[in-house]
């Protein structure tokens, strides 16, 4: 047996170590050595605070009473840093931009700066955390007391306060928190040497359940008469609750609670993002925390049945971690467990105490001074002192409400029930601070509300029932309901029965709060530094720190904002504030100007020390009434945002206009081209029709008169209009043929054919004209070619025209005609070739428009090359003309060979006419 | 010796019933088939008149107009020039060129031959400069 004076001195020793850590880390900082300090690990430790001696013990009691069901309690914390990294990483970055001292300053600072939502959230956070703190309490003195007395002494009322082990507990931790917490007021409420020790305490909790952990699994052998392997396996312990899933509507529940504390208890709040160092901690966090959930849990379920086993059932199973050591011999071992319970209560306390006592003396009591204005602040007093005042009796008061709590409420609940009814407290301000970081809505007055409402349901249904169960007075209020109203029944609201109370009280007060908060917030209108607040939070990523609550203007002396500093957070620190300032600005320290932009500064910085809504108090009654009114602000802020606006539609509509302007140039262009090229084909057109029309009213007149014609003459001139009326018949059908091909409305016949057959048919029609103009014409295309889908007919119409002007146009004496053929690639490609006087380059680029004869051309309509080139495009082919190696022109047309392309061809005809119709 | 008139047009069967009026009304001809030629035909045969198609080849019909009504000893040439009907811009360059006559294609026989017979009289009196 371990006796009182060893267990209490080796606690003395380590509450000694866990000092010295403390301090040396401290002294550390000072220095700016804390490297270790502000590493990604440790931070991720300090957050394991989350695990209490709830945990460390009271996770083995559930499992031992209620089965698979603890591990919502890991689950949920896990859920949030694997899942919910976003969120984190808002609170954190919104907290560093406008130094958040604690939950209750990061709420009100989202509402306007609202003192009355400060207030509210710190009573919560206080009420809810008491249960919690007594929950330690107990933990603590209950373990002290098996340890060294082998039973529980607490329950015995015969003892007094002073006679109570928890008393002691309490005293013990205050002064510790208080000589650790409040050794100085900070800027940013950073405590390097509280999370060391508390990384440190992680360290000690783990250690110790893995040890008992592995002492069960590998140590511990049944001493049954059957079984003889480890008693954890032991196949009579098999249906006890640990191997059950316990009750599954509860897990939701459970869950959410879970993962709501974790960022909404005071002290999960503090750890997790006032006192972080790096946003980028959030990314180690997000893997190791949920390890380092996995390992504490690991082993809860072995412990938990050992202890069914060899402690039974009718001894507490929330401290199995404590007695299956002590019954199996291991004092060594148990005293081991009771630091790592002993490690988990103390951190727990600390880091509460030290996030209360902040948010009560900053969110209560500065403000009740304040306004009572006792506090005159032209009196050069420091309030240092008065603030750390404050917090040292804000500590005691916290310590005292859980030792209360705990004399007269929780000493017959399972520690488990506790730590929920805490939880379920906290859980009541998530609704208004998620709310307020996603939701540009929520307005000061629906917070109220929400808070407000979610807090008395809370009080109304977990916090008073648990109170009355034990204090035994009005036991008519839970079976009956108050003054015999049934449907006030605190466990059974609005008839709402059969639901376990946990659920029941969550779903009320949840209920209640979101649906207050969403309304109220919907009916009321904001003030206008709510409006400003609330963009700068739902904002966060998009708006750098600079631009935030530059609402001051006027000159205040520096004297006077220094003067306030160096009262708030003491003249050193005070000093390099404004130091810093102006080392930022590129100032010298004693030509500081109290611009607005200092002023802003400096309740910033102050903001940090007493939270931001009462260092708008304190610095605008220095800064006089010197401010320009908010509704000023907004409104210019509005202005400036539409004016930005603004200007940014207009930009983007002068560039679209500007796109349209070039559309519509280029549009008109086009247009004007194709009128032009209209009005050329229509005096092309008159020129074509009048020339022969001049011939035959000419001689048609003089046939008329003809008395005096020889009969030559008369048959001459006859001839003459029938070959000119003969002219007109033909030009009138090329130009109506040009007009069907370009609208593509041709009736071509596509068959399967051998361009190499009709190049000989053209040839061969074109042989008498070409002896009759003495040239030489030569045909020297292959006998076979290969096939390919076209019009026999107009494929010859375009080769015969082609070898027509090679002919006509071919002025050398003997002139030689070629016509040749081959397969490139998938293409037929037929050649006309000619030594005639060629095709000037300027020519060669407007040859196949309509009624563009080359210079040197004298006959035809000039249509020929236009129609050539309409039938081959139908065709899905081409035609191209290039300079004969010697003298003269080549002409060259192609066709894709049937099976290169067989379907698209006909498809291609219908797109490529319609385009080039809008020449006609 | 008849008066000569040059016929300046590309196309051969209104060259040839050019021709035919013209000679049956007493005058000699002497064709040019394209502007280049028609200049060369001023100069070295000084038609008592010509007839000019404005749409030649080579040199326009503007082109040969310019040319004669800027050359001091040329200018006094009469100058009928056919022109088409609807090219209104044609007219007007040719009578700020200094054209003495106009007609349209497609013509009446009369029509050509009387204003021909005027400008070959107007060209039998001396030169006496500029028309105006």
């Amino acid at each position: 047996m371990l006796t009182p004076g060893v267990v209490l001195a080796i606690s003395g020793l380590y509450l000694a170590l866990l000092f010295v850590l403390a301090f040396a880390t401290d002294r550390m900082a000072a220095n700016g050595r804390a490297k270790l300090i502000r590493s990604p690990v440790v931070y991720t430790l300090s957050l394991t605070v989350y695990c209490t001696s709830w945990t460390f013990y009271g996770a083995v009691g559930s499992a031992a009473r209620n089965g698979a069901e603890f591990a919502t309690i890991y689950l949920g914390p896990t859920l949030v840093f694997a899942g919910a990294f976003f969120l984190l990483r808002k609170l954190v970055r919104i907290s560093k931009t406008h130094r958040i001292t604690s939950i209750a300053d990061f709420i009100s600072s989202r509402y306007g700066k609202s003192t009355r939502v400060a207030a509210i959230v710190t009573l919560i956070a206080l009420v809810g955390t008491t249960p919690y703190i007594a929950l330690q309490l107990k933990s603590v003195a209950t373990s002290l007391d098996i340890l060294t007395v082998g039973k529980t002494l607490v329950s015995a009322e015969a003892h007094g306060i002073f006679g109570d082990t928890a008393f002691w507990v309490a005293a013990s931790m205050a002064a510790f928190v208080i000589i650790f917490g409040t050794r100085n007021i900070g800027a940013d409420e950073h405590h390097p040497g509280v999370v060391a020790a508390i990384a440190f305490e992680s360290l000690v909790k783990l250690a110790a359940l893995v040890a008992v952990g592995l002492f069960v699994v590998i140590g511990l052998k049944s001493a049954g008469p059957d079984y003889s392997g480890p008693v954890w396996l032991d196949p009579a312990l098999r249906g006890t609750p640990p191997f059950s899933a316990g009750d599954p509507s509860r897990w939701t529940t459970m869950l959410f609670l879970a993962a709501a504390a974790i960022v909404c208890l005071p002290r999960q709040f503090q750890v997790a993002v006032v006192e972080v160092t790096d946003e980028r901690h959030l990314r180690t966090a997000s893997w190791l925390f949920p390890l380092y959930m996995l390992l504490i849990s690991f082993f809860t379920v072995p412990i938990a049945v050992a202890g069914l086993g060899i402690v039974g059932p009718d001894r507490n199973p929330d401290l199995y971690v404590l007695t299956v050591p002590l019954q199996a011999g291991s004092d060594l071992l148990a005293l081991a467990a009771f630091i790592g319970g002993f490690s988990s209560a103390t951190s727990m306390v600390i880091v509460a105490c030290i996030a209360l006592s902040i948010m009560i003396s900053n969110h209560m009591v500065m403000p009740l001074l304040l306004r009572s204005r006792r506090l005159d602040l032209h009196q050069a007093r420091d309030l240092t002192g008065l603030l750390l005042a404050i917090r040292r009796v804000s500590i005691v008061l916290i310590l005292s409400l859980g030792f209360f709590y705990y004399r007269f409420g929780a000493q017959s609940d399972a520690l488990a029930a506790i730590g929920l009814i805490s939880f379920a407290a906290a859980a009541q301000l998530l609704p208004a601070m998620v709310g307020g970081i996603y939701w540009r809505g929520g307005t000061e007055q629906g917070a109220v509300a929400g808070l407000l409402a979610g807090f008395v349901v809370w009080a109304y249904t977990l916090l008073l029932p648990s109170l009355v169960r034990v204090g035994g007075a009005m036991p008519g209020l839970l079976t009956d309901g108050p003054f015999g109203i049934a449907f006030l029944r605190p466990e059974a609201l609005f008839y709402l029965d059969g639901w376990g109370s946990i659920q029941h009280a969550l779903f009320w007060s949840l209920s209640l709060n979101v649906g207050a908060y969403v309304f109220v917030s919907l009916a009321s209108v904001p003030k206008p530094l709510e409006r400003l607040q609330s963009a700068l939070f739902v904002d966060a990523f998009g708006e750098s720190p600079r631009r935030t609550s530059r609402a001051w203007t006027g000159d205040t002396a520096v004297e006077d904002l220094m003067a306030l500093a160096r009262r708030i957070v003491g003249p050193e620190r005070a000093y390099r504030v404004f130091r810093d300032y102006a080392e930022s600005e590129k100032h010298d320290l004693r030509e500081l100007v109290a611009d607005a932009r200092l002023i802003s500064f400096v309740e910033r910085q102050l903001a940090g020390s007493i939270g931001a809504a009462s260092a708008r108090v304190l610095v605008s009654r220095v800064a006089g009434g010197e401010t320009i009114s908010l509704d000023e602000v907004i409104t210019i802020l509005d202005e400036t945002q539409q004016a930005i606006e603004y200007g940014r539609q207009l930009e983007q509509k002068s560039s679209e206009l500007e796109a349209v302007a070039v559309q519509l140039r280029l549009a008109n262009a086009r247009l004007k081209e194709i009128d032009t090229i209209k009005d050329e084909f229509l005096s092309h057109v008159s020129h074509e029709l009048r020339t022969p029309m001049t011939s035959i009213r000419s001689f048609a007149e003089v046939l008329l008169e003809g008395d005096r014609l020889s009969p030559q003459q008369r048959d001459r001139f006859a001839r003459i209009i029938y070959e000119e009326s003969q002219r007109l018949t033909r030009l009138l059908d090329e130009i109506l043929d040009l007009n069907r091909l370009q609208r593509g409305d041709h009736d071509l016949k596509q068959a399967r054919i051998d361009p190499a057959t009709t190049a000989h048919e053209a040839v061969a029609a074109m042989t008498g004209f070409a002896f009759q103009h003495g040239i030489d014409l030569r045909d020297e295309v292959p006998d076979r070619l290969g096939p390919v889908l076209s019009d026999p007919d107009r494929l010859k119409q375009v080769l015969i025209n082609l070898v027509h002007n090679a002919i006509k146009f071919n002025d050398s004496a003997g002139g030689h005609v070629r016509v040749s053929g081959s397969v490139r690639a998938d293409r037929v490609v037929l050649r006309v070739e000619d030594d005639g006087p060629g095709v000037s380059e300027r020519d060669r680029a407007r040859i196949f428009e309509k009624f563009v004869r080359g210079s040197s051309g004298r006959e035809g309509s000039g249509l020929g090359l236009a129609i050539s080139k309409q039938i081959l495009e139908a065709h899905g082919g081409g035609i191209s003309v290039h300079p004969a190696a010697a003298r003269g022109a080549v002409f060259e047309i192609d066709l894709p060979l049937a099976g290169a392309e067989p379907p698209a061809a006909p498809a291609e005809t219908a797109i490529r006419p319609a385009l080039k119709g809008e020449h006609a | 010796m008849r008066p000569l008139v040059l016929i300046a047009e590309d196309e051969p069967y209104i060259v040839e019933s050019l021709t035919f009026l013209i000679e049956r009304a007493g005058l000699e001809v002497s064709v040019a088939r394209d502007g280049a030629l028609a200049l060369q035909a001023i100069r070295n045969l000084r038609p008592a008149a010509v007839i000019l198609d404005i749409m030649l080849p080579e040199e326009s019909g503007l082109e040969v107009l310019r040319h004669v009504k800027g050359n001091p000893v040329l200018r006094a040439t009469p100058i009928l020039v056919l022109t088409a009907r609807g090219q209104e811009n044609d007219r007007r360059m040719a009578l700020a060129l200094g054209a003495d006559a106009f007609v349209t294609k497609p013509f009446s026989n009369r029509d050509v031959v009387e204003q021909t017979l005027a400008l070959v009289g107007r060209s039998d009196r001396p030169a006496q400069g500029p028309p105006r």
